[in-house]
């Protein structure tokens, strides 16, 4: 199954791990990413806010190469991954964690767990994941689509840590979870943040970014219209809300 | 004698060994089309044409290069998995954005074209493949004589079942093919090769139509019509298992052979129909089939 990792680039420390620029993005006829451009440096936590249908999650897609028609320009690692099919891109060292999930109801949780090829050295052992996550190593013999809405976040989480990617693509983690996963997530995302791993979070629930992002990308009809860092967060509220529409 | 129901146990047993025999094929070839559908949703009507391709690259071994039955069960479904793959990689992958209807519609084309050539060259008489020395003769049981070749059959054919069935649930590559048949795209995400895994599944899937056809080369004539006669059965059988459900394959392969194999003891008339008129049954009661998922 392995297919070669491309060779990348030489680039300076200071370069940001993954650079996009004028990324156009259709979903069969309809043209929904109109030039979206932002950049992450190595080890940051950025978020994608907007509403919903702004084009945060096709940017996930986009990024991870599984939207079918894509245009402009993606840098990972100081290589361009615009023509790539997802396999690589994924080798290169980008971690997906989808909205739904994506666990495998034919799978264990173990099996799920197992499941994504490593891709670079310096993944996460089976046993850090357990310890991170211990409800999964409790029912690691069950179906991956028997547990709690929580446990498949951390399990779909879990099996990316395991693969060595160093940039993590989050869409959603918190979405209709109880206030208590949500704050475990969070630990999560900041420990992972400690350990040198590069997220890039969509979210509604901006209260939450707030808890774990360095910088807010605020999306809007297919564009990326605004940043706000985040210590600028409380300042800027009001011209939040109204990106929101909340 | 002894009887059960006014039919004697001789005649009870030898039908049930036929229909033992008969539901090893559909075992075998019901679960190389569930695979397949499972990952591809291609439903493969050239399944038969291979199967019988199977039971002539067996022949021609024999014939041709003096190869004996036991390199034929090694090689017939290494060459047909390799035309498999060709296939795959050259005509169905194109297909896959398109109605499943084109798949159906390529592989039946296929499936004629190959059993018109094998026609053309080797005739529709059907050829003789004997049966090999170290599997001739049988064991004389108290109610019945049991012919070693067809023992031997039934068992490969449950080993051969089983041991699919414990690549796909129990290894990494079987938990691979489970997951691309979910969400082929996520895997793709993950970094694994979902073209070759598919090109993978479709060779393993006509080597086990070539390997039964090899198996069925010495019980049956080898004919280029072999494979048709089977495939319809065959069929009936996946759509009464439910399409792409391995365990289901291999339980309602046996199972339905069995039914044929008791239809012709009590009921000879029916033993033709019996099969579709589960199928009919089945598809009225649980569209998805006794072990589908339904949809």
């Amino acid at each position: 199954m392995a297919d070669a990792h491309r060779a990348a680039a030489p680039r300076d420390a200071s370069a940001p791990l993954l650079a996009i620029e004028g990324l156009e993005g259709w979903y069969g006829e309809s043209h929904v990413l109109h030039g979206v451009t932002f950049d992450v440096r190595p080890g940051e936590v950025v978020t994608l806010l907007g509403r919903n249908g702004a084009g945060k999650t096709t940017t996930l897609r986009a990024i991870i190469g599984i939207l079918g028609k894509r245009r402009g320009s993606i840098v990972f690692d100081g290589v361009e991954t615009i023509g790539m099919p997802s396999r690589l891109i994924a080798r290169l060292g980008v971690g997906y964690v989808p909205e739904e999930r994506g666990i495998f109801a034919s799978l264990s949780v173990h099996e799920n767990l197992m499941l994504p090829p490593r891709v670079k050295p310096g993944g996460m052992s089976v046993d850090d994941i357990y310890a991170l996550f211990p409800n999964l190593r409790e029912r690691s013999r069950s179906q991956g689509t028997k547990l709690s809405g929580g446990e498949q976040q951390m399990l779909s989480i879990g099996r990316i840590l395991r693969t060595g990617a160093k940039l993590i693509l989050l869409d959603e983690p918190t979405e209709g979870l109880a206030p208590v996963i949500v704050q475990q997530i969070g630990r999560t995302l900041q420990r992972l943040k400690a350990e040198g791993y590069t997220t890039v979070l969509v979210e509604q629930n901006f209260r939450f970014a707030q808890t774990v992002a360095d910088r807010h990308f605020v999306v809007e009809q297919g564009r990326v219209v605004d940043m706000i860092p985040n210590h600028d967060l409380d300042a800027n509220l009001g011209k939040l809300h109204a990106y929101l529409g909340v | 004698m002894t009887t059960i129901f006014g039919v004697s146990v001789q005649a009870l047993s030898g039908q049930l060994l036929l229909g033992l025999i008969n539901g090893s094929f559909y075992a075998m070839l019901s679960l190389g089309l569930a695979i397949i559908f499972g990952l591809l949703n291609v439903i493969n009507f050239a399944h038969g044409a291979l199967y019988m391709m199977g039971a002539f690259v067996a022949w021609i071994l024999l014939n041709e290069l003096g190869l004996g039955y036991w390199w034929a069960l090694l090689i017939a479904p290494l060459a047909v998995g390799l035309f498999g793959a060709l296939l795959e990689r050259l005509l169905l992958a194109r297909l896959y954005k398109l109605d499943h209807l084109y798949g159906l519609l390529l592989t039946f084309g296929l499936a004629l074209i190959i059993q018109g050539l094998f026609r053309q060259h080797y005739g529709s008489s059907g050829l003789p493949y004997v049966i090999p020395p170290e599997l001739s003769g049988g064991q004389r049981l108290p109610f019945m004589f049991l012919p070693n070749y067809r023992a031997w059959v039934v068992a490969a054919s449950l080993v051969i079942c089983l041991s699919t069935w414990l690549l796909i649930e129990k290894t990494k590559l079987g938990a691979y093919l489970r997951a691309a048949t979910e969400n082929p795209t996520l895997v793709g995400a993950f970094g694994v090769n979902v073209p070759l895994l598919i090109t993978l599944t479709y060779a393993f899937g006509v080597g086990l139509a070539a390997l039964a056809g090899v198996l069925a080369a010495p019980i049956y004539s080898v004919n280029p019509a072999m494979g048709a006669d089977i495939i319809i059965v065959v069929f009936a059988v996946v759509v009464i298992g439910g399409m792409g459900s391995i365990l289901g394959s291999i339980l309602t392969g046996f199972g339905l052979g069995l039914v044929e194999g008791l239809t012709k003891v009590f009921y000879p008339e029916a033993s033709s129909v019996v099969i579709f008129v589960i199928m009919a049954v089945v598809l009225l009661a649980k569209p998805s089939g006794l072990f589908g998922r339904s949809a």
